[in-house]
């Protein structure tokens, strides 16, 4: 509910001016309490409206997000409230109900985490492109960084890529600190017509292309043999972006877009995705990170919340991309979190085995 | 409120996988004949590890089976010295490893390898080293019935 009324306030509407309502919930098993659209519709304003609930895994949030705007763009409705919370600091081993995301006949006995699903890309990226831990840790040192200025980030603080390597193997070759928290926290947007967003607001963000693509969920048919991609590169976030970018008129995305809030759990996926979303070449993006092109004062700001490093509440953290993506377009970030003269914010998600892969793309005015 | 209160809890759900005609198949193959077999898509010509009724890439039936080799390419690996709950006890070597024949690569525990100094681990784990396949004796017909080790330790 705090979420809710905090997009609301910032809209200058109420719940009277909100006609439909989208719920971004991923999977349940963190909070303990099964389908938690149930008991949370009063809280988000469902009772008495239109009212469904989206779940992509960690690309949930965005694919709410998506599902806001198809609301609008049907013409159906003028004005949506896309919103969600998680609790999955309550639940006390969720890399065990993350296991059971595989299957059960020929994979889950493996001990398969998310984490190790980290490790399989971490192990192709430095085989492939010589990526160093270090070069991973910097991601974290950053990542913290931003977070400072981000009232509601989760893990922050001024730490060093010794810090990172000195923190505890989870899984070779990831460490404590490349790897994301278990947070909580809500999230909302609101999403309305263009007439509406025209008399309301005077800088609001427009969305200008949602996306997304799925890929097989099976790791070993993205390593070696007849796979048609590699598991250390992001090749269906990179054909996501495309079709984004063709939706967005954007040609050079290293050029257009000024910042990008990406959902990246370990500092591993944040190195192949900005490689995936045409940044940089495959294997540059460690290096690009070193000489600060991803900083707050770089060529493109890459998670100036600090992004999913820093705060993992999984049902909304992609809606929290779009929330910060929006907020940068809006010129409403918090102080030393926003970005110069944005233009284009890239927002993503990702959800499953690093299996759906969602992008919203905001822009200003033109 | 300082403090606010918690209470313990749990979800203990049980389950009976069916584990269909594919994965019997596939099952029996192990168990009965100690031979890991796979499908093969009957127009790009993909061997499937695992099995799988159906080509995702071609979205066809399958119904030919080939027999893979009994050694393989690791493709990706890792060493977890951490204990997870109702996760496997630490440390633990896994790797995907493309079989000889095998269009894919599947999982499984590599057992043959010292584990007490996690980087020297890794280093021999590496993607490219060969493994082999190594049965158990007493087979149950679940995916334990065998598992992997380097061919030089």
């Amino acid at each position: 509910m705090q979420a809710a009324m905090a997009a609301l306030d910032d809209a200058g509407m109420t719940m009277e001016d909100i006609e439909a309502v989208v719920y971004s919930m991923a999977p349940s098993e963190f909070l303990g309490v099964n389908e938690p659209d149930r008991w949370c519709v009063d809280a988000v304003g469902g009772r008495g409206r239109p009212f469904m609930r989206i779940h992509t895994g960690g690309a949930t949030g965005i694919s709410a997000a998506h599902a806001g705007f198809y609301h609008v763009a049907s013409g159906l409705f003028d004005s949506v409230l896309v919103v969600g919370a998680d609790k999955v600091r309550e639940c006390r081993d969720s890399q065990q109900v993350l296991n059971t995301i595989w299957d059960p006949l020929f994979e889950r006995q493996f001990g398969l985490t998310t984490i190790t699903m980290a490790a399989f890309q971490a192990v192709r990226h430095m085989q492939i492109y010589g990526t160093r831990e270090e070069r991973m840790a910097l991601v974290a040192v950053r990542s913290r960084g931003n977070a400072l200025n981000n009232p509601v980030a989760h893990l922050k603080g001024r730490i060093t890529v010794d810090d990172v390597m000195a923190s505890p193997y989870l899984c070779w070759p990831i460490k404590k600190y490349d790897t994301c928290p278990s947070s909580a926290g809500g999230a909302a947007v609101v999403i309305v017509s263009e007439e509406k967003a025209r008399k309301r607001c005077t800088r609001p963000a427009w969305i200008k292309a949602c996306s997304e693509v799925a890929n097989t969920v099976f790791l070993g048919d993205q390593m070696g043999g007849m796979a048609q991609m590699d598991f250390a590169d992001s090749d269906i976030l990179a054909m996501a972006a495309e079709e984004a970018y063709r939706q967005a008129g954007i040609r050079n995305p290293r050029r257009e877009i000024q910042t990008a809030e990406l959902y990246a759990p370990f500092t591993i996926c944040e190195l192949s995705m900005v490689e995936a979303l045409g940044f940089c070449r495959k294997g540059e993006s460690g290096r690009l990170n070193e000489e600060g092109f991803f900083s707050m004062d770089g060529g493109i700001a890459v998670n100036p919340s600090g992004g999913t490093l820093c705060a993992n509440a999984i049902a909304i953290t992609a809606l929290a991309r779009v929330c910060d993506g929006a907020l940068q377009v809006m010129g409403k970030a918090p102080s030393g979190m926003q970005v110069r003269n944005v233009r284009h914010a890239v927002c993503t998600g990702e959800g499953g085995s690093f299996q759906f892969h969602a992008v919203m793309i905001l822009g200003d005015d033109d | 409120m300082k403090e606010m209160m918690t209470l313990k809890g749990g979800w203990n759900v049980k389950y009976n996988y069916a584990v269909g005609p594919t994965g019997t198949r596939f099952f029996k193959a192990l168990k009965g004949e100690a031979k890991i077999i796979a499908p093969k898509c009957p127009k790009c010509g993909l061997v499937m590890l695992p099995p799988r009724s159906f080509c995702e890439r071609c979205f066809v039936p399958i119904d030919e089976w080939v027999e893979v080799g009994m050694e393989g390419t690791i493709q990706a690996f890792t060493v977890v010295p951490v204990k997870f709950e109702s996760l496997p006890d630490p440390p633990y070597a896994i790797a995907y490893v493309l079989l000889d024949g095998a269009g894919t690569a599947m999982v499984n525990f590599v057992k043959n390898v010292d584990l007490s100094d996690l980087r020297k681990a890794a280093k021999k784990l590496a993607i490219g080293k060969r493994v082999r396949v190594v049965f158990e004796k007493k087979r149950k017909g679940t995916i334990h019935d065998f598992h992997y080790e380097l061919l030089k330790p």
